[in-house]
């Protein structure tokens, strides 16, 4: 048992501290190309089983899902109309000034659409995605779903990749409230599936309801890896003391963390803009 | 007949990293979710002994950590020394006991978690000691135990428990 543990030790110092290219790395990415067949294959025997699950237990919340939907629906009527008429506006603005921008989500990007493999665990708030490096998906490439952001590529190999989730405690991205511009840091808040709109100093505004998305990069010092726009969730609570600098906002998320099933890589079609 | 029973758990421990990493880790119930890994792990150590379970705990922990883009290696000590400690509770006191898988798949998931919290502390990696002593850990308890008695059942059919001259060659008796 001793060489083992010796082992693993070593194991784990060499991973550790080797690059990402690594010897040791490489070997760990042809484990997994090994099982990812199989796990293609036992994800699609469970899919069914998981569909009804996720079938009966929609049913107990149907009535009030309904009710809700159909409110928002209305809602979100009225909005799409009036961004219609936004996103118009913008594009002819654009053309009169003959705007140079960097790349714009989700028209400057492919969609790279994969299957959630599993993978999650209690220490890292991350899932295994069904495509890697042969599909065009590198290293911070984001990923997310129609619902929003879901989170980043952290590790990768031909044909698979580690996406880190929004949730983990490592993930923060800079986002904007649409309504009223204000910026922050949304990262992992207290509890599973829980994020909170950070950096918010108190002078600006935010209101319950309000719409938070990626605010794209804002300083030609710290570039984003997202793209501005997509959408990450929206304001819960807003609260504030005399004694902290910032607000505290939590935000529902749209995505639910907890139930991906597939999610879209975004590899951008534009090259980054690199700062001079 | 050991190299039989070698490739019969090694076959039972991929395909159980297989079904832990596109599975059970995706099933989640008030907040804990199933390591059948380990308890597999366990019933193999318990029927088998400390230098089998320390194996199977050592390799099937590699494919898991390679499965899962882990640090290589943390999922490895982690099984060693579970497969060890277990296999030689079986070899010693609890092979013959009815209560003997329960009582090691309870144990060992409570102390799995805390040496996990602590290695991927030392590691400087993400920690949550809340999300995992206190949200995940009673009810991943719960659903470990309900995966142990069929669990058992199934791998004793597959690994039929040693006969007394079998442990002969396993345990050997000082004094």
């Amino acid at each position: 048992m001793g060489v083992l543990v010796l082992l693993s030790l070593v194991l784990i110092t060499v991973s550790f501290r080797e690059e990402s290219g690594g010897a040791l790395h490489r070997v760990g990415g042809a484990g997994a190309t090994v099982l990812r067949p199989f796990e293609v294959g036992a994800e699609r025997i469970a899919r069914p089983f998981r569909d009804a699950y996720g079938w009966i237990a929609g049913l107990v919340h149907a009535k009030s899902d309904n009710e809700r939907l159909r409110r928002e629906l209305d809602e979100a009527r009225q909005q799409a109309s009036q961004g219609r008429a936004a996103i118009k506006q913008n594009d002819a603005f654009r053309a009169a000034l003959r705007f140079i921008d960097s790349a714009q989500f989700p028209k400057d990007f492919q969609p790279v659409n994969t299957r959630v493999l599993g993978g999650a665990t209690a220490f890292e708030q991350r899932v295994i995605i069904a495509a890697g490096s042969n599909s065009g998906i590198h290293v911070d490439t984001p990923v997310v779903t129609q619902d929003g952001l879901v989170g980043t590529v952290t590790d990768l190999t031909g044909r698979a990749s580690k996406v880190t989730l929004l949730t983990d405690e490592e993930s923060a991205v800079q986002a904007v409230d649409i309504f009223t511009g204000a910026t922050g840091l949304v990262r992992h808040g207290q509890g599973e599936g829980a994020l909170v709109f950070d950096r918010v100093p108190k002078e600006l505004a935010v209101a319950e309801g309000d719409l938070i998305v990626t605010a794209g990069t804002r300083s030609k010092q710290y570039p984003s890896l997202f793209p501005y726009g997509i959408q990450i969730g929206k304001v819960n609570s807003v609260g504030q003391t005399d004694t902290s600098t910032f607000k505290q906002i939590q935000i529902e998320p749209f995505v639910d963390f907890g139930s991906l099933d597939s999610v879209i890589a975004l590899v951008t079609r534009k090259p980054q803009p690199e700062a001079p | 007949m050991i190299w039989l029973d070698g490739a019969k758990a090694g076959v039972l421990l991929f395909f159980t990293v297989v079904l832990q990493i596109s599975i059970a880790s995706e099933i989640d119930v008030l907040g804990g979710r199933p390591d059948l890994l380990l308890v597999v792990l366990m019933v193999i150590a318990l029927l088998r002994g400390p230098v089998y379970g320390a194996v199977a705990g050592f390799c099937a922990g590699l494919l898991a950590d390679m499965g899962t883009f882990g640090t290589l290696g943390v999922s490895s000590l982690l099984f060693t020394l579970a497969g060890y400690w277990i296999g030689r509770y079986g070899e010693t006191t609890g092979r013959d006991r009815s209560h003997a898988p329960l009582l090691s798949v309870a144990v060992v998931t409570l102390l799995f978690a805390f040496a996990a919290l602590a290695l991927h502390f030392m590691l400087g990696e993400t920690a949550p000691a809340r999300a995992v002593l206190v949200d995940a850990l009673f009810p991943s308890l719960l659903l470990n135990l309900v995966l142990t008695v069929p669990v058992y059942a199934l791998v004793r059919r597959l690994l039929r428990p040693l006969d007394a001259g079998d442990r002969a060659q396993v345990v050997r008796l000082l004094g």
